[in-house]
């Protein structure tokens, strides 16, 4: 064990490093499908075509004010502003004419109407932006890199991708916490996911709810996407490897969890990345083994709360 | 006449249009078989369907048995004992499988087919040295009842085991929804505690319609194997697997001709929209699908199921 870490241990921290950029990322999408299906009992298998469309956005963006001579801090905000006009005409479109219309139906007519909504917004950005990689790393090389300490060595790594990204996710996690806890239009969000029933019979309107949370939790994966654009190039086929992580996700943690996503966010974030660095071939099954482990143990995820059969 | 037999009739009559329409056009065929073989995987849907639960991850079991042809073929080329073997790893698959899945419902279920299915996609595209990787594998020519077979011959004979399956397992889903077993998986749609309350296990239940499912991808893929004399890990892909719940929604979970009506109507319109507007066929599916969703629940079957009804009041 001293052996190998001494020559594998700078590999070893790149690769924890990875891990959570990857988890903050994972985790801004996450949360957001989390709260949707909390409030609205719909899993939106199209949360991560959000994602995907926030980042081309943000990249068509970002490229224009680039060419249109802008200092380089403005890719910056032209990534905030991409997740938030993604996500704020997306988010409400969706909600107000499609899924309104299926919120009495049976869960697999609304699962398989954000399946149907996926597919159609998959082909929307092949048709928008094409399947050429589109490249826009402008954030990552104007933030240059920070020496990160690990095990007595130094690891140089992008300042974007391990401050700034870790730093966003913190963030939307106290903020959220804070804004579901402490503010009135929080507490009616969690109202409404406890027991929509009495929460409307207290005279809440609960469609506004439902329209407010969707907008949100698009805000939030669009933003997720946009962030990501500047760490990779973008081909298509993104948002649906992005839906099928954060489910996994979602459903390891727990449904309804907040903090706990953010946990196995990071454990799953870093599973993968440790993965890659070792052993390339699991990849892309190390999340999905993560989560068939937890949940042979625990059927309602790690931080879940049973939930009682109804008769 | 009642709508059951009708059904059978329509069935017959469904089965001599193929054959006609294999006879006049003969590139019809290969769609046809490929078609049908869908079809007796979308049974297995069907049955998962009755039961409120959607699998996104069937494409697993057709690229189970694809695979287990084209490793078996070159040693035992012979159609009568490829298919029951695709079958039976299926099925000890779908067993195993269906232990772990069977204890959850819905959205779970369906993700972690989901999940499962794209774990085997991943170990088909990495383990190069034995699958080959994306490339894939060929297929060598199967022989039918030990009669080595080529060209057209060999194109009919699949065609022919093709119809042959779908009959045999429409008649048997048929049977299997009529039975109690088969009554028990609408309960699980509505009620599932109810079930145990009557002394009945939903998890037994949907096991069974589980493994069944399995062994009918499982077929569905050696069939397709057989046709395209080529299998490549994309039979795995989550979109194989969408694919096959579209084509249940499209034909209609309402009875066993819904499967294949939706298949046929799928891989025909496939064939002419993949060569106008292939960037934006999967946006076509999307529409169709929720079309089909929001304006006609019962899908292809439903439509003429309802005419059916409207004629016999007439």
């Amino acid at each position: 064990m001293g052996e190998w870490f001494e020559q594998n241990g700078a590999l070893l921290g790149l690769a924890l490093l990875d891990g959570i950029a990857s988890a903050a990322l994972i985790f801004m999408v996450a949360v957001g499908l989390n709260l949707v299906f909390g409030v609205l009992r719909v899993l939106n298998v199209a949360h991560g075509s959000f994602f995907a469309i926030g980042a081309y956005a943000a990249a068509s963006l970002g490229l224009f004010l680039a060419s249109a001579g802008l200092p380089a801090w403005a890719s910056l905000l032209a990534i905030l502003l991409a997740a938030v006009l993604t996500g704020l005409t997306l988010g409400p479109l969706i909600e107000r004419f499609l899924l309104r219309r299926i919120y009495a139906e049976e869960s697999v007519l609304q699962l398989l109407v954000t399946f149907a909504l996926f597919m159609i917004l998959e082909d929307a950005q092949k048709l928008l932006w094409g399947v050429q990689p589109v490249s826009f790393s402008g954030p990552v090389s104007m933030m240059g890199t920070v020496d990160v300490p690990f095990a007595g060595d130094v690891i140089p790594y992008n300042t974007y991708q391990v401050i700034l990204l870790p730093a966003i996710a913190l963030l939307t996690l106290v903020g959220l916490a804070l804004f579901l806890r402490r503010t009135l239009t929080g507490r009616v969000i969690v109202a409404v996911t406890l027991d929509r029933e009495a929460a409307t019979a207290m005279g809440i309107d609960a469609g506004r709810i439902y329209l407010l949370t969707f907008a949100f939790g698009a805000v939030l994966a669009a933003l997720g996407g946009a962030l990501s654009a500047p760490t990779a190039s973008l081909v298509p086929g993104v948002g649906a490897s992005t839906i099928v992580l954060s489910f996994a996700v979602v459903a390891t943690a727990g449904l309804g969890q907040i903090e706990g996503a953010a946990l196995t966010a990071l454990m799953i974030g870093i599973g993968r990345s440790v993965a890659v660095t070792f052993e390339p071939e699991l990849e892309v099954v190390v999340p999905y083994l993560i989560m068939v482990a937890v949940l042979l143990v625990r059927p309602q995820g790690l931080f879940g709360v049973p939930e009682t059969r109804r008769i | 006449m009642t709508l059951r037999r009708t059904e059978i009739l329509l069935a017959l009559l469904l089965a001599a249009a193929l054959i006609l329409a294999a006879l006049s056009t003969p590139w019809l065929r290969f769609v046809l078989t490929i078609a049908l073989a869908k079809g007796v995987a979308v049974l297995g849907i069907l049955l998962l369907l009755r039961a409120g639960q959607v699998s996104f991850g069937h494409a697993l079991y057709v690229a189970l048995g694809a695979y287990a042809v084209a490793f078996l073929a070159p040693s035992m080329p012979e159609a009568s004992l490829l298919l029951p073997a695709a079958a039976a790893l299926a099925g000890a698959v779908g067993l195993l499988v269906g232990l772990f899945v069977s204890r959850y419902r819905e959205i779970f279920f369906g993700m972690l087919n989901l999940a499962l299915s794209m774990v085997f996609y991943s170990v088909l595209e990495k383990l190069y040295h034995i699958t080959k990787g994306t490339d894939g594998i060929r297929v060598p020519a199967i022989t039918v009842l030990g009669q080595p077979l080529e060209g057209a011959t060999y194109g009919w004979a699949v065609f022919g085991i093709a119809l042959a399956l779908a009959f045999l397992f429409g008649l048997f889903v048929r049977a299997y929804l009529a039975s109690p077993m088969g009554q028990a998986l609408a309960a699980i749609k509505t009620r599932e505690t109810r079930l145990d309350f009557m002394g009945v296990s939903p998890r037994q239940i949907l096991l069974s319609a589980y493994v069944l499912s399995a062994v009918m991808a499982g077929c569905a893929g050696a069939l397709i194997a057989m046709a395209t004399r080529h299998v490549t890990p994309l039979l795995a892909y989550w979109t194989a697997s969408g694919e096959l719940v579209f084509i249940a929604v499209l034909g209609g979970a309402g009875g066993v001709l819904g499967p294949f009506l939706g298949a046929i109507t799928f891989e025909l319109v496939r064939v002419y929209a993949a060569a106008t507007v292939a960037d934006a066929w999967q946006m076509i599916l999307g529409t169709v699908l929720l079309l089909v969703i929001l304006f006609a629940r019962g899908g292809i079957w439903g439509l003429v199921a309802s005419w059916l009804g409207r004629r016999r009041a007439a």
